[in-house]
């Protein structure tokens, strides 16, 4: 069997939603050429470009590394470009958009409470006096100090996390997974003094103390971020600074 | 341009194996509580006399008293082993440019818990 050869067809349930009829959303089946090496995401453009050009949707890079185009396939929130149809066929496949998300349109989901979050929570190098002029140097650092916080790093922010998470789906509050992991990046960095400054956002019940340690966002993450562990040393250095604080007199406020 | 809000099912805890874990774990520590409320009832008992003691003793020879006993040992187990294998994420150890594998964090919880189990259980039977 040639790797490409189309091979009998295989139907996709997808999640349609109009925001200017008024209706509520319903599920639309489509059936596509099933091919070993196609995605989901080859599927959806397939469905747009041969069968219904109204689909909507986001992607861009099919190669999981932008973080554009997730969706919940099957219940189970995936970057749709790395989510194969052989791994599915012959059952449906069930498309939705990311849960836990108000959806504008279709697959389509609102990005800004997210945006809002990452951005809460300083996600740069912060120096208490200031960056040194580029004519003095870099900030050296050892492999050693870059492995301490390398994989927290490699979030592409595709919040699947978001979607993975129960706490976040019922309390929206919740500044979330991907945010405190790279919060958590910055803070382990060795080159950044801006732990204190994040510490409102990140120390507080809707930061850490919200999560009640499902862990679900850890085995979603398609780059291996581990938002859990994050999430759990963060709430580990809280306790450390509130125990200095209160019992250790002379320690002084951070 | 009205989004859609998708509500979130009252059963959502019932729909994924990993949500249904975590819901275990969870209610685990109603059992693991409410067995140290036996325990401390019998610390109680011990206190006032062989007779109270011994009174404490049958009335666990109820079938509702091992019912219990057995549930609440089932749930101490989930509750232990479920937080257990959280331990490699909570400790995120680095030797040098090395994460410390998590096989290893977990293994030698479990050393240790069999290590002092086993001290508690000398303690106990010695005499």
């Amino acid at each position: 069997m040639a790797n490409n050869a189309p091979n009998g067809t295989i139907r996709l349930e997808i999640f349609r939603y109009s925001p200017d009829k008024g209706e509520e959303p319903k599920f639309q089946t489509y059936e596509v050429p099933f091919r070993e090496d196609w995605v989901v995401l080859d599927a959806i453009n397939y469905i747009k470009d041969e069968l219904d050009g109204t689909l909507t949707y986001r992607w861009s890079c099919r190669m999981g590394v932008c973080g554009s185009c997730g969706m919940m396939v099957n219940g189970i929130p995936k970057l749709s470009c790395s989510a194969f149809l052989r791994d599915y066929y012959p059952n449906t496949i069930r498309v939705e958009p990311l849960a836990n998300f108000p959806v504008t349109r279709d697959l389509v989901i609102q990005l800004d409470d997210f945006i809002g979050k990452l951005k809460s929570i300083q996600p740069w190098i912060i120096r208490k006096d200031g960056e040194k002029p580029v004519s003095e140097g870099e900030y050296l650092q050892s492999p050693a100090e870059h492995a301490r916080f390398k994989d927290f790093s490699m979030c592409i922010n595709c919040m699947l996390c978001y979607s993975a998470c129960p706490v976040y789906g019922l309390e929206t509050n919740f500044l979330g997974p991907a945010a405190i992991a790279l919060a958590q990046r910055y803070n382990l960095d060795s080159r950044d003094q801006g732990r204190s400054q994040r510490q409102e956002e990140v120390a507080s019940h809707e930061g850490i103390w919200q999560c009640t340690f499902v862990g679900e966002c850890s085995a979603v993450c398609p780059k291996h971020v581990d938002p859990a562990a994050a999430i759990q040393q963060a709430k580990l250095s809280s306790t450390i600074d509130w125990f200095q604080e209160v019992l250790w007199p002379w320690g002084g406020k951070k | 341009m009205k989004p859609y809000i998708r509500p979130m099912p009252r059963d959502w805890w019932l729909q994924r194996l990993p949500y249904l874990s975590f819901m275990a774990r969870e209610v685990s520590s109603i059992f693991v509580a409410a067995y140290v409320v036996v325990f401390m009832v019998m610390l109680q008992r011990i206190s006032q006399g062989p007779e109270a003691y011994q009174t404490f003793l049958d009335s666990l020879q109820s079938s509702l008293a091992i019912l219990f006993h057995i549930v609440a040992l089932a749930f101490a187990l989930i509750h232990t082993l479920s937080w257990f294998s959280l331990t490699p994420k909570a400790m995120m150890l680095h030797i040098g440019e090395d994460r410390v594998p998590s096989g290893l964090i977990l293994g030698s919880h479990y050393v240790a818990w069999i290590a002092i189990s086993a001290f508690v259980a000398w303690m106990i039977l010695k005499s």
